[in-house]
């Protein structure tokens, strides 16, 4: 009887978890499978499908401090705007002009950029659309100066 | 027992796997050829240059570990690897050449002289003359790859600091401006004269310009000719979707080889070279629609080469080493592409251009392959992958050809014997 009890309580168990990781699994995927559209069909090109990078060119996005750092809104910033700057990473330089992405919604820059923190060898933290929209404000008061 | 024959197996292994490895310096040649690891691991080597002597010079893109963007390789016990390598400068950038007893090599913005010993040695490593200062550098092109003539004067390429002369560069929908005011100070070669100190712009003459970005040139000294590959334009397909398929991108345009004559105009930004139609093509950013032909006026390229490779050198071989076909026709390498993708990359190699009574045929073979260290037949997917990148190109006094690679810093020195 006990046994029994004890195996109920563990079948439940289990349900439920299966259940809450599918929903919560599908709702996080949802997430980085837009992110990965995103990924491939506006910035494969130059940072490469690896996140790789040209070197001297265009900079990696895998394994760069910028991209794994906490300057959330530096991100949303480059992702919006693009940069035409010299970059100065980890020790190299890259020079080419990047395009900026007008287009993208807040939710867009949010997906893509939690899959671009969470691919290859990045396990940084996935971007919230409220992060976004806090660096968004952010970003406005910064260019205001 | 059995462990020691297990032990015995895997030392056994490891040799043979680095036999394989090393053979040829893991480079894929025509037969006859050998390659040897010159060198390895000096910093980002652009451009190399060899002396009577046999003494190599290579030119950093950043000062190395040590602090020096300019090496100097020599190989003493003449086993085809360096055994004496030393450097000095702080500047990087892609030039040099060696030109009697002198040694010109330049930043991203200027070009030094240096004056060489009997010894090959460099008398004034922390005082070279300026020969050329205050060429443009925006960051986009720097390089400032420079060749000479058989008078000393200087040829030097100042890219264009973008990438098709757009009103805002590399955004979509920006159109292109006209006439290029990019075109005054840079996308084309500039030519100086290389006695001359402190020169600037004034006292320069654009020698050839519509340019986009030249890296490999050289002078043909049997023509009397002036040589440059072109880097031809990116991202058609991410800026006129509608105007060309990923595909057509990979393909479009051609990476181009001209034989440069005063005053020539090769197009940039104006056109682009179509090596499937065969024509200059309007760039989309002055209206073009992927047919729409440009001015007859600008330059035929002498070889049109597959899209995006971005050939880095260019060396007419004079040597009497390599097989009669390839005397006094062009070797180019090929740094290897971004641009293609998502589709597979190509290049990453040292393709040969024969020459016949002084002009080129139009063809081209690849000639020394396997830079990029991926197995036999697959495709390297992401540019920063490749093992090496085939940058600079010298000939060595015994005529053995030098390749240097701007990644880890190899230099490849490649022999013919029957």
């Amino acid at each position: 009887m006990e046994m029994n009890n004890n195996s109920s309580t563990w079948g439940r168990f289990l349900f439920l978890s299966i259940v809450f990781s599918i929903f919560f699994v599908d709702g996080q995927s949802q997430n980085l499978v837009n992110g990965k559209k995103i990924f491939e069909t506006r910035c494969l090109v130059c940072h490469q499908a690896d996140g790789g990078g040209v070197p001297n060119m265009n900079a990696p996005l895998d394994a760069s401090t910028n991209v794994v750092g906490k300057d959330i809104a530096r991100l949303v910033y480059i992702v919006k705007n693009g940069l035409n700057e010299r970059v100065a990473l980890d020790g190299m330089y890259y020079s080419n002009a990047m395009t900026a992405n007008p287009d993208f919604t807040d939710q867009q820059i949010a997906d893509v950029l939690s899959y671009v923190r969470t691919s290859w060898s990045n396990k940084a933290s996935k971007v919230t659309l409220a992060q976004v929209q806090a660096a968004n404000s952010k970003n406005k008061i910064k260019t205001k100066k | 027992m059995k462990k020691g024959l297990q032990i015995l197996c895997l030392i056994l292994a490891a040799f043979s796997i680095k036999a394989i490895a090393q053979e040829n310096a893991g480079l894929k040649l025509p037969e006859g050829f050998k390659a040897s690891l010159y060198a390895n691991n000096i910093g980002s080597a652009r451009h190399i240059a060899v002396t009577k002597a046999g003494v190599v010079f290579a030119k950093l893109n950043y000062p190395n570990k040590e602090g020096n963007a300019i090496i100097r390789l020599e190989d003493v016990n003449n086993d085809g690897v360096a055994d004496k390598v030393n450097g000095w400068a702080k500047f990087g950038g892609t030039g040099i050449y060696v030109k009697g007893n002198s040694l010109y090599a330049s930043s991203n913005e200027a070009i030094f002289k240096y004056e060489l010993n009997n010894k090959d040695e460099v008398v004034n490593p922390q005082t070279p003359l300026t020969i050329v200062t205050g060429l443009i550098n925006r960051r986009q092109h720097e390089s400032k790859s420079i060749t000479f003539d058989q008078q000393n004067n200087i040829y030097v390429n100042i890219g264009a600091y973008s990438n098709a002369c757009q009103t805002s560069d590399r955004t979509p929908g920006s159109q292109g401006m006209m006439p290029c005011p990019i075109l005054d100070s840079a996308g084309g070669i500039w030519k100086f004269d290389g006695n001359k100190q402190n020169q600037t712009y004034k006292d320069g003459k654009r020698y050839a310009t519509g340019l986009r970005n030249v890296v490999g040139l050289d002078w043909n000294n049997q023509t009397n000719q002036l040589y440059v590959a072109q880097h031809g334009r990116d991202q058609l397909n991410s800026f006129y979707p509608n105007l060309y398929t990923d595909a057509q991108n990979a393909e479009l345009p051609a990476e181009t080889f001209y034989a440069i004559n005063e005053g020539d105009n090769a197009g940039w930004p104006y056109v682009y070279y179509d090596p499937a139609q065969h024509k200059k093509i309007v760039s989309p950013e002055y209206g073009g629609d992927g047919q729409k032909e440009g001015s007859k006026d600008f330059k035929e390229p002498a070889v049109a080469f597959p899209a995006h490779m971005a050939p880095m050198g260019v060396l007419f071989y004079t040597g009497n080493q390599f097989p009669e076909k390839y005397k006094n026709g062009a070797f180019i390498s090929f740094h290897g592409s971004w641009n293609r993708a998502p589709l597979p990359q190509e290049g990453f190699f040292v393709a040969f251009v024969p020459f016949k009574d002084g002009k080129a045929t139009g063809e081209w073979e690849i000639f020394a392959n396997g830079f990029a260290g991926v197995e036999n037949g697959a495709k390297v997917t992401n540019t920063a992958k490749a093992k090496a990148r085939p940058c600079g190109l010298a000939q060595g006094p015994d005529g053995s050809i030098y390749v240097s690679d701007d990644t880890k810093g190899a230099i490849f020195k490649i022999s013919y014997s029957k």
